[in-house]
């Protein structure tokens, strides 16, 4: 907008790592964040090795038991141990969660960059295809995917992801609609830059905000979308857990055992206030106006 | 401007058929055999072979498409195969309580999406921040059943203030209509506004350090007035962007919370009928839905350019 | 010839209401049904919750009462001839449809040829034993049968023996279904899909003293906690499939009724046993491995886990409460040592089978729990689960090793296994044949003679029960709450909500 904004703008570009690393670390939201999500990161990975129960191992005498000294968190309709489960669970849960976001980042934010800055018929396709896409009931694809690709986790990861997508494209469009008539790009395009090291250099830092702060949030959806297709028979297969599934089925026992949805509903909370908290941070540390 | 809406609503058309295209040849290639269950317990083989040719499922594909949109245009989406139903007439049913339900929820998730997200902005770093956060955000992660169910036992069953279920159009018995719809749209709308609160803080934090914000305060114009004049009209983009996005996503129903609230709209009815693979009923409603989106779009497209007259120029 | 006629008897038992009762005002009631019905036509109607709703809107030709036993509706009176070939049926006189046609003898045989050649009935193999519908009376009909069936009295007890208005059958056709007109107590006035079907008193009905209420209004509320909630808070006055785990706690809420039934369906295991390639599998070719498997379950504790024990675990086609379950036969339980031993003498130690499920909360948690029973035995049992179209299609295309699916249950014994265990059985998926239990299985639907029916069915279930097409597990149990305003109301092991004599306070 104004002059000044263009000086700033180069020096945003020669910004190094450890730069951003410390300004992450200075953040103190930011590091509870980074400790909640390499808690359940950890978790997730030493599930093998932790002394608890088999997640799977069902105990008919035992329930829908309430949270109790032998069972910490309580045990399932099949009266198996929920901590143990929880554990196990974050496995399958944080792989969808962040698998299938990264998915539909890496897909939707290239198109939204190529649609909002090109412009002209190249937008006309990809907007009308995200349209396509998003009038796309999620069931019919999840369905249609299950068929082809076969049940399986990684099959949900880009079914969740594919229907993510569209989101990303027409963020990443709009936010590119409005930087790129700020004075700093049309600089770049003056004096004859390349549209790829425009893209790269000057409108992407600029459109990364909102699309960081909903990949964060997507999470959390992705986590949730994980339990329906796994009732589809898509996700995580029983008796293998994942948060999701542990949720969908404790729906059916609200009143008779509220354990059983509050431990997965906390967990998912906790995973997706950590990302946002991370995000918060990563997008204050790449801000190029933060000093 | 008006030549640019009018160029996008011609758009829309071709847009449609692409839509309707993709969703036919998806729905054909799902597994599961619709007059198997239509044909009911005993599977008589002289009823699955009639309804198949009744319906057309022996035809090519490209034949059904064909046959099928050329009723569309005529104004006839069908029957459904599961009640008989002709499918507009499911259709202009459903919509007015979708839309009704999508208002009411758009509405509550501005009232507390977008306010917390300016002040978190404001006092960004402080308690007040963190607490808005953690609102904002249990509200999208509590799924919408339990926070669904827990209000009806909370509300209706213990407290007895609203009617558990049971829809009410709305010019029928206005009151009780937003009295069943209150909750559900409650369930809805707090889960949006943690996406519009969090957008919204990102926007406001990154207008915020902006020059001619600094310029404004340097001028020593009063914080509210920066802060709503000068700040939200520039965060507003990616909020106009999501704001038609969720719309359009709220127009494709909600099934679950539907469900639980026994709504009669959209997200039941297209679940049931993917499910029963009840073909024109499916149809009937992406096309509508499609519709939707395909407005709210052109709707933040138009805001864009309000928003950013330079855009202007380009289109 | 022998005569059926409990007809005066049972008349009166139906009609018969205590005389000085008058009706109350304006008595709504609201039912909470689990899901939303399908097309209101007895003759396309496919769904049990369909079937609900008719109860209120359709007489049949005949109705049972909760013991199973047929007693006269709009039939009064009916006889076979000698040879089992012929059936005279008697009609109530006095009787209207909704729209004002007399109920007679030309409006039975309409609706028989109606049930029999629309192309879109359902109905056709229920009926297929009639040849010809004679109006011998203004009030009398006379059907004549190619082969003995001793079934079809049964079939006049469902949707086969509904009775639509034939002028309103004729002039709206498949439409009919949009809004049904029978003679029943209640009429049709809207349907608003997924959300509510709304019935009113029909005050041309022939015993509509023993109706005190005004208007019904069904609401499908899938999600069971939800709808229980709604009983709870007064919105509802009634549903039916109450979630077994929530029985204990509307057993101890005073302001709530329960009732109970068990069906005369039941959930199982069938198993590809020559269903093409998929049925060449140690499963579906040695039956000790069957037979192992079904050792390895106990459904004792496969009730109590998921049903909390409100549910009958069964061995049979018929639940144990039935007069036609083989007691000779127990339900065997459970002996993982002898299902290992089963299992090795068939040379396997461990054994992985893919068994298909519905994805419904509670079939996935039945299978789990087999799942988790069976793999002590050595049994490597994959869940597949997926929606109940791919089910369907699956299972009778013949891609399934074993699928868990149920039946809903048919007031005839031989709706409950004839066309499953015949070699050219119209629903025989599992392709179990064996003639033996071809020539067991069509005697018996042959004979009106129950005696000796009930001994070809057990000399079946001899070798069924060794061979094992289908592995049964339990038979659900109809579960009503009903607000404590309710009364009269009687639960049936049809799993129907019959109005009669039903008031609210």
């Amino acid at each position: 907008m104004t002059s000044a904004v263009t000086t700033l703008k180069p020096e945003s570009t020669h910004r190094d790592e450890s730069r951003i690393w410390k300004k992450l670390k200075g953040n103190k939201s930011a590091a509870l964040g980074f400790i909640l999500v390499l808690f359940f990161v950890g978790i997730a990975v030493l599930a093998p090795i932790l002394p608890i129960d088999d997640p799977t191992g069902t105990s008919w005498s035992a329930i829908r038991k309430a949270p109790s000294d032998a069972y910490w968190f309580g045990t399932d309709e099949l009266g198996r141990d929920i901590l143990s489960r929880m554990i196990w669970g974050a496995q399958a849960s944080l792989l969808a969660g962040v698998v299938s976001v990264a998915i539909a980042v890496l897909i939707g934010v290239p198109f939204g960059l190529i649609a909002g800055y090109f412009g002209g018929w190249l937008d006309g396709i990809i907007s009308r295809a995200t349209d396509a896409l998003l009038a796309t009931p999620f069931l019919i694809l999840a369905i249609a995917l299950a068929a082809f690709l076969g049940p399986s986790l990684t099959n949900a990861m880009i079914a969740i992801g594919l229907s993510a997508m569209p989101i990303f494209v027409r963020l990443t469009r709009g936010q590119v609609l409005s930087v790129k008539t700020e004075d700093y790009v049309e600089g770049a395009r003056a004096i004859g830059l390349s549209h790829t090291l425009i893209i790269l250099r000057y409108i992407l830092p600029n459109v990364f905000a909102p699309i960081l702060v909903q990949a964060t949030l997507a999470v959390a959806t992705a986590i949730i979308a994980e339990a329906s297709l796994s009732f589809l028979g898509l996700g995580q297969q029983p008796p293998a857990p994942s948060w999701g599934s542990m949720l969908n089925v404790a729906k059916n026992f609200l009143s008779q055992a509220p354990w059983m949805a509050m431990w997965p509903g906390a967990a998912i909370f906790l995973v997706v206030l950590g990302f946002n908290l991370l995000g918060d941070g990563l997008r204050d540390a790449l801000d190029p106006r933060e000093t | 401007m008006y030549s640019y809406i009018g160029r996008r609503i011609l758009i829309t058309i071709p847009t449609l058929l692409l839509v309707s295209v993709f969703v036919f040849i998806l729905q054909k290639l799902l597994p599961g055999d619709p007059i198997l269950v239509l044909a009911g317990e005993e599977r008589d083989p002289e009823v699955i072979a009639f309804l198949r040719e009744k319906y057309r499922l022996n035809d090519p594909i490209p034949y059904q498409y064909f046959y099928w949109i050329s009723s569309v245009l005529q104004g006839d989406f069908g029957i459904s195969l599961r009640t008989n139903q002709p499918v507009l007439e499911l259709i202009k049913e459903k919509l007015p309580v979708t839309i009704q339900l999508a208002v009411m929820a758009m509405i509550i998730a501005f009232v507390i999406g977008i306010p917390t997200g300016i002040l978190s902005a404001i006092k960004k770093g402080t308690i007040t921040d963190y607490l808005a956060n953690i609102v904002a955000l249990s509200g999208l992660s509590v799924p919408n059943f339990w926070l669904g169910i827990m209000l009806i036992l909370l509300v209706s069953v213990n407290l007895g203030w609203l009617p558990a279920s049971g829809y009410q159009p709305l010019f029928e018995d206005p009151i009780k209509s937003l009295q069943t719809m209150i909750m559900p749209a409650f369930v809805l709308g707090t889960a949006l506004a943690a996406t519009l609160m969090r957008h919204t803080r990102s926007a406001m934090l990154g207008v915020l350090k902006a020059d001619y914000i600094r310029t404004a305060r340097a001028k020593g114009l009063f914080e509210s007035v920066v802060v709503l004049k000068h700040a939200f009209r520039n965060a507003l983009l990616p909020i106009v962007t999501l704001s038609a996005l969720l719309f359009g996503e709220l127009l494709a129903g909600a099934v679950l919370t539907e469900q639980i609230f026994t709504i009669p709209g959209f997200g039941k009815l297209i679940v049931d009928a993917v499910f029963n693979r009840d073909y024109a009923v499916v149809q009937g409603v992406v096309l509508c839905t499609a519709v939707g989106f395909i407005f709210m779009n052109l709707l933040a497209d138009v805001a864009y350019l309000v928003l950013n007259p330079r855009l202007r120029d380009q289109v | 010839m022998r005569k059926l006629t409990l007809a005066a008897t049972m008349a009166a038992l139906a009609v018969g209401v205590a005389p000085g009762i008058s009706p109350a005002t304006a008595a709504d009631l609201r039912i909470g049904l689990q899901e939303d019905p399908d097309v209101l036509d007895p003759d396309q109607s496919r769904t049990f919750v369909g079937r609900i709703v008719y109860a209120a809107v359709c007489d049949k030709l005949v109705d049972i009462t909760p013991d199973l036993e047929i007693i006269p509706q709009l039939a009064t009176g009916w006889s076979w001839s000698d040879d089992g070939l012929t059936l005279t049926m008697d009609l109530r006189e006095g009787v209207t449809f909704h729209d004002g046609t007399p109920f007679d003898a030309e409006a039975v045989k309409a609706n028989i040829e109606r049930s029999k050649t629309m192309p879109e009935s359902r109905r056709k193999s229920e009926l297929s034993s009639i040849e010809t519908t004679q109006v011998t009376g203004s009030h009398q009909v006379k059907f004549t049968l190619a082969s003995p069936d001793a079934t079809l009295i049964a079939q006049f007890a469902d949707r086969a023996g509904m009775m639509l208005s034939p002028t309103a059958a004729a002039e709206k056709g498949v439409e009919l279904g949009l809004a049904p007109v029978c003679s029943g107590p209640f009429k049709f006035v809207e349907r608003v899909q997924q959300d509510r079907i709304v019935l009113e008193k029909f005050d041309g009905y022939w015993n509509k003293d023993a109706i005190h209420i005004d208007k019904v209004t069904y609401l499908p509320i899938p999600d069971t906690t939800v709808r229980l909630a709604n009983l709870r808070a007064g919105d509802l006055d009634m549903l039916e499939r109450l979630a077994a785990p929530d029985a204990a706690s509307v057993k101890g809420d005073s302001s709530l009724q329960y009732a109970e039934a068990v069906s005369l369906g039941y959930q199982g295991i069938t198993v590809n046993v020559g269903n093409g390639d998929r049925a060449k599998n140690p499963l579906g070719e040695d039956p000790r491995i069957r037979q192992a498997l079904e050792l390895s379950i106990d459904r004792e504790a496969l009730n109590q886990v998921v049903f909390e024990g409100a549910f009958k675990p069964g061995n049979q086609s018929f639940p144990t409460t039935s007069p036609w379950y083989d007691k000779s036969l127990p339900m065997p339980a459970r002996d993982v040592e002898k299902a290992k031993s089963l299992l090795k003498e068939a040379g396997y130690d461990k054994l992985e089978i893919e068994v298909q499920v519905a994805n419904n909360p509670v079939q996935m948690q039945v299978m789990q729990v087999v799942q988790a029973m069976a793999a002590e035995a050595g049994f490597d049992v994959k869940i597949k689960a997926t929606e109940f179209a791919t089910l369907l299609q699956e299972q009778s295309a013949g891609n399934y090793q074993g699928s868990q699916i149920g039946w809903s249950g048919r007031v005839d014994p031989d709706g409950n296994i004839h066309q499953f265990m015949t070699c050219k059985g119209g629903i025989n998926d599992s392709k179990y044949c064996n003639p033996e239990i071809d020539a067991l299985l069509n005697a018996a639907r042959q004979s009106t003679d129950n005696a000796v029916r009930k001994a070809k069915y057990d000399e079946a279930r001899k070798i069924l029960s060794k061979d094992l097409p289908i592995i049964y597990l339990y038979h659900q149990t109809w579960i009503w709450a009903l607000s404590e305003k309710v009364e009269g109301f009687a639960a049936y092991p049809d799993g129907m909500i019959r109005l009669e004599n039903v008031k609210i306070n």
